[in-house]
């Protein structure tokens, strides 16, 4: 469990990430909290030539509040979002979220913009940022771009970067007033990835409901989101939206849990991630 | 006058050391001029091979051998049958060296050893093998049958053991049933997973011609023998320390894995020291596992719910080899009645090779097995014939009144099961009361209205204790006043230099910070065996006492000449020997250690020293007893299951000290509920392990184990004269079938019946929906 020899470098700004990713190809691989990366690389399941290390940028950190959406810098530590005050306040089901993640040890390490970027299928952080219609902004060696996050995730560990894009920032817009979330999740232990996970906000004008540990990675329940938009938001809506999100799953058989079980779940974490937004949109 | 330290909850002694990072495991022992080493592992579960290439890995720069089985010679000749068994047909040991086959994934094939851990790990992708997989055995049941996969292929079966023991009128208790349960019951595949994995570093003096081994070992004593005559070296050449090892759990009991024999090996071949320190997945595939066992019961009851006999056929996963026989199984046919007086008992067990890796004891060392099987069948007939669980269960106990109470089974060590020093009704009515079990089934109709799926489970537990063989303990008075105690058997983390400075400092009146113990070096003391089995305070405690209650006799026969005072006038007290009555006659135990050793006037034939070794055994053992007993909140919509209470009675004797009783009861009750919800080692049809992380092997953390109450009986041993009864593995033994008993209670409306542990959320969504695909997909 020691990892093959690699090349390591230590750029201090965004810039010079970004070169040395595109100076070495597909060879690179950007460093952030390494609480994924390292153990690859233990493993000996990746073995990246050269590691960028992404600790020493001190911009990418950062957290803030600018025309009303939230900015979350690609290094900021999943630790430092669950305890943000601004994040509480207008985005509260991130922290929620967070909770799930691992052990506080790993959240003081581990980064969003790793978790994003890695896109683990049974993740907390992609379903979340998909439930929100986060953008992700990506640096490349041609510029800038935004990416939705209905783009970005793109099946188990696959996500829209290119080799030579480091992933900046996340923003995340504004909840309207009366918005209600639910956040439901089943793992195993405390920490452990999600059997499932589900994430709901309802918005005044609509909702979002997405399932993530059925498959690969976060996906919107267009069928459920639709139910809740046109029965309300009554308790036997939920009952349906979890119906109708179990029926457009379609886990497989792993160790861990049966196709069905997994199925169970969805139904049971939906109904009740819906009622918990209910009753949050409310007050 | 003397102040009592036995029974006192003292502060460990180790805990300074082992909570501020001072602590010495193996991975902190660095060597001038050390190498490290990594082992090349079978990637099959069954293969052949003739030619093993490591040319590229030995011209990668840093390499400085890769050893392989021709390289070992008479080193590699098979390893020693730990315990024997009257129904073997075929033992067979494991090599340190794969000799052309192997028989498991994990399997030691070569041993690298380079400049760095990291350079080894990059040779041992260099090594080609020319392997030539064939069918293995993987499934217990499929290898028991006739023309199974053979996993060794000199036997014309898989069966390595078949052994039978009855006792009582068998034909009788069926003939008189009012009814027969038939049930197949299995406890699955896990691993006790101590924290620190194994490691090893030897060095090899060659100018002194001394080989010294730092090994995460639990019987440094046991493995010098072993190590010294596979390297065809005097036992004096050897020296094998156990040094701060990290939990034990009797994984790290084994003679010896390859690695204890590979390192010193290559030490010596290379003149330079090695260091091997196992990774976690090494620790998966590389180092034994435990439990499963498959097991066919039929309950022979009345209708009022007496138990009349009880028949187990059962098999037994061995793994690829048996070097440890199949100590499991005895342990569990041994134990199967437990604390209930049943008349009759026939038990029958196949231990069985599979192409998986090699299972030695876990922590309760198949007890947890037998134990399970009886406790669901309590349940289980329970259920039938509509009796409570408790109620059952008081109904067949043994009663103190009834004690000595032999059981007729027969327990590792040749100790005879019977019952005497301990209370069972009273520990189940304690453990009634401290549930409120009776709350709980009151509340039971109400709630399950609402859809609350509360249940509460009991499980007895008996346990062996102090089994043979024998441990020692020297107890010497310096000069200086310190008292040195030295043993051969070590710690993993249970505090026996506490326990023991206890018992010395007690019995010689000193107080406990002058008591310096040393243990688990072979060059210090090397006799008894090792750590296991709950035993140490049973047989190394009584030892300890009767070394320390030696040296108080010769200190107050050596104060009687000085103070010319007869003996029984004599008492110790705050280090000195006084006459009774007059303190300030006193003579200090310091000035009678210098005085014992009389350097010019020393008569030939007597022997210099405060000091005397004593060595114990302990005929009939010893047996703890008690019970487990929870409350469980299952989440009928996800098979999620919540422990809202649980509650252990326990009693293991007197306790030396109850918070180390403590800390063992809470560390075993934390492995038993892995043992009931999480923890499953699980393999492919091709024998390829499926779980080799913690990501998989879900170990429950402090997050899932709930708050334990702990009730002590202490009713004193008469078996031994500490009056000790040995705690460890008590823990780990009745929680499988308490929580499965649960859960069960739980979800009795469904009809839910469990037989197999560990359960998982699936299992329970299952029972729940009366589904039969509930376990996992593999
Ligand atoms: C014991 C344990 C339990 C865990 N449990 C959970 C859990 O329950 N839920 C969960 O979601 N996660 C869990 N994790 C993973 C954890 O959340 C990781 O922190 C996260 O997945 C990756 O973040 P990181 O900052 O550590 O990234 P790294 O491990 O450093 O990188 C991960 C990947 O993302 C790439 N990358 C990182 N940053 C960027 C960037 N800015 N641009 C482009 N690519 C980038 C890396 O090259 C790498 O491929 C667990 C981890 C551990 C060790």
């Amino acid at each position: 469990m020691k990892p093959p020899p690699f090349a390591y470098e230590c750029p201090r700004d965004v810039a010079e990430a970004v070169a040395l990713l595109a100076a070495h190809g597909g060879d690179a691989r950007p460093l952030a909290g390494g609480q994924s990366l390292v153990p690859l690389l233990n493993f000996r399941l990746a073995r990246p030539a050269v590691l960028v290390d992404l600790n020493r940028i001190e911009a990418l950190a950062r957290i803030r509040v600018g025309d009303g959406a939230l900015r979350i810098g690609a290094m900021a530590r999943q630790a430092a979002v669950e305890a943000d005050a601004d994040v509480a306040r207008g985005w509260p089901i991130l922290p929620a979220a967070i909770g799930h993640i691992a052990h506080p040890q790993i959240r003081n390490r581990g980064t969003v913009g790793g978790s994003l970027a890695h896109n683990d299928p049974a993740a907390e952080l992609p379903a979340v940022m998909l439930a929100l219609d986060a953008e992700m902004i990506a640096q490349g060696p041609q510029g800038q771009r935004t990416i939705a996050a209905r783009e970005f995730f793109a099946g188990t560990m696959e996500t829209a970067l290119r080799p030579d894009e480091l992933l900046t920032e996340i923003r995340v817009p504004a909840l309207p007033e009366g918005t209600g979330w639910g956040f439901q999740e089943a793992a195993r232990r405390q920490g452990d990835f999600a059997l499932v996970a589900v994430a709901v906000v309802l918005k005044p004008d609509g909702a979002r409901v997405v399932v993530t540990g059925t498959g690969d990675g976060p996906a919107h329940m267009e069928a459920a989101e639709a139910v809740v938009a046109e029965r309300g938001t009554d308790a036997d809506a939920c009952e349906a939206a979890g119906d109708a999100a179990a029926a457009a799953s379609e886990p497989a058989d792993d160790p861990h849990a049966p196709a069905w079980y997994r199925q169970k779940l969805v139904t049971a974490l939906t109904r009740r991630a819906c009622r918990e937004a209910v009753i949050r949109m409310g007050r | 006058m003397t102040t009592r330290l036995i029974g006192e909850p003292v502060e460990r002694r180790e805990d300074a050391r082992l909570l501020t990072g001072r602590a010495r495991f193996i991975d902190d022992i660095r060597l001038p001029g050390m190498l490290h080493a990594a082992v090349l592992r079978s990637p099959h579960a069954k293969a052949r091979f003739t030619r093993i290439d490591a040319a590229a890995a030995l011209a990668l720069p840093g390499v400085h051998t890769v050893i392989t089985h021709e390289d070992l010679g008479t080193a590699n000749t098979p390893m020693p049958l730990l315990n024997e068994d009257p129904g073997f047909i075929h033992p067979r040991t494991h090599q340190a060296l794969a000799p052309g086959q192997v028989r498991f994934v994990g399997e030691a094939v070569a041993l690298v050893v380079a400049d760095s851990r990291y350079l080894a790990e990059d040779a041992l992708d260099l090594i080609e093998v020319d392997y030539a997989p064939e069918a293995a055995a993987v499934d217990l049941v499929a290898a028991a049958k006739p023309g199974a996969p053979l996993v060794h292929d000199d036997t014309d079966s898989n069966v390595a053991c078949r052994t039978a023991d009855s006792n009582g009128d068998i034909e009788g208790a069926f003939a008189a049933a009012d009814f027969v349960l038939r049930e197949e019951l299995r406890p699955e595949r896990g691993a006790a997973q101590p924290m620190e994995t194994r490691g090893v570093v030897a060095r090899y003096d060659e100018s002194l011609d001394q080989l010294t081994i730092w090994d995460t070992t639990q019987a440094p004593v046991s493995a010098r023998g072993v190590i010294a005559d596979k390297l065809g070296l005097p036992e004096a050449a050897v020296t094998v320390i156990a040094p701060d090892v990290g939990g034990g759990f009797g994984v790290k009991i084994f003679l010896v894995y390859p690695e204890e024999l590979l390192v010193p090996f290559a030490a010596r071949m290379l003149g330079r020291p090695v260091k091997w320190i196992e990774d976690r997945r090494e620790h998966f595939i590389g180092s034994n596992h435990e439990r499963l066992m498959v097991h066919r019961i039929e309950v022979a009851a009345t209708t009022d719910g007496c138990i009349l006999g009880i028949r187990d056929h059962f098999l037994y996963d061995s793994g690829a080899y048996c070097p440890y026989g199949p100590i499991n199984a005895q342990c569990a046919q041994a134990i199967l009645p437990g604390p209930y007086k049943i008349p009759a008992v026939h038990t029958e067990y196949e231990a069985v090779y599979t192409n998986t890796p090699v299972v030695s004891p876990y922590r309760g060392a198949g007890q947890p097995h037998g134990n399970f099987v009886m406790e669901a069948a309590m349940n289980h007939v329970a259920r039938a014939l509509g009796l409570d669980a408790a109620e059952i269960r008081r109904r067949n106990l043994v009663r103190p009144e009834d004690c000595p109470w032999d059981s007729g089974r027969i327990f590792q060590g040749n100790t005879p099961l019977i019952h005497r020093d301990s209370d069972y009704p009273a520990q189940l009515a304690k453990t009634l009361e401290a549930l409120d079990y009776a709350g709980v089934k009151r509340s039971q109709p109400a709630e399950r209205e609402q859809g609350i799926f509360r249940g509460a489970g009991i499980a007895f537990f008996v346990e062996g204790t102090g089994i043979s063989p024998y441990e020692g303990v020297e107890v010497r008075v310096e000069p200086t006043g310190h008292v040195h105690v030295t043993t051969g058997y070590p710690s993993q983390g249970q505090g026996h230099h506490t326990t023991l400075a206890q018992i010395v400092a007690e019995t010689l009146a000193v107080p406990p910070e002058q008591v310096v113990v040393e243990s688990g070096r072979s060059d210090r003391f090397a006799w008894g065996v090792g750590t296991f089995a709950s035993r140490a305070a049973v047989v190394g405690g009584n030892a300890a006492l009767g070394a320390a209650e030696a040296v108080r006799a010769r200190a107050l026969e050596l104060a009687s000449d000085e103070l010319e005072v007869a003996p029984e006038d004599l008492v110790l007290a705050d280090g000195a020997v006084h006459v009774k009555g007059a303190p300030q006659m006193a003579v200090p135990l310091a000035a009678l250690a210098y005085a014992a050793d009389p350097i010019n006037t020393l008569e030939s034939g007597t022997e210099p020293g405060l000091r005397a070794a004593d060595y114990y055994r302990s005929p009939d053992g010893a047996f703890a007893s008690g019970v487990h007993g929870l409350i469980v909140m299952v989440d009928a919509a996800t098979g999620m299951v919540e422990i809202e209470k649980y509650v252990v009675v326990h009693d293991c004797g007197v306790m030396i000290n109850p918070t180390i009783v403590d800390g063992q009861i809470l560390g075993g009750t934390a492995q038993g509920i892995g043992g009931a919800f999480y923890e499953k080692l699980r393999f492919d049809e091709a024998g390829q392990p499926l779980v080799t992380t913690f990501m998989d092997y879900l170990i429950p953390t402090a997050m899932e184990i709930p708050p334990i109450e702990i009730h002590h009986m202490e009713s004193r041993s008469s078996l031994n004269p500490l009056g000790v009864k040995g705690v460890g593995e008590g823990g780990a033994i009745p929680a499988l079938a308490a929580f499965a008993g649960a859960v069960e209670d739980a979800l009795e409306p469904f009809g839910a019946t469990v037989r197999a542990v560990p359960l998982d959320p699936p299992a329970i969504l299952a029972l729940i929906e009366g589904r039969c695909e509930g376990r996992a997909a593999s």
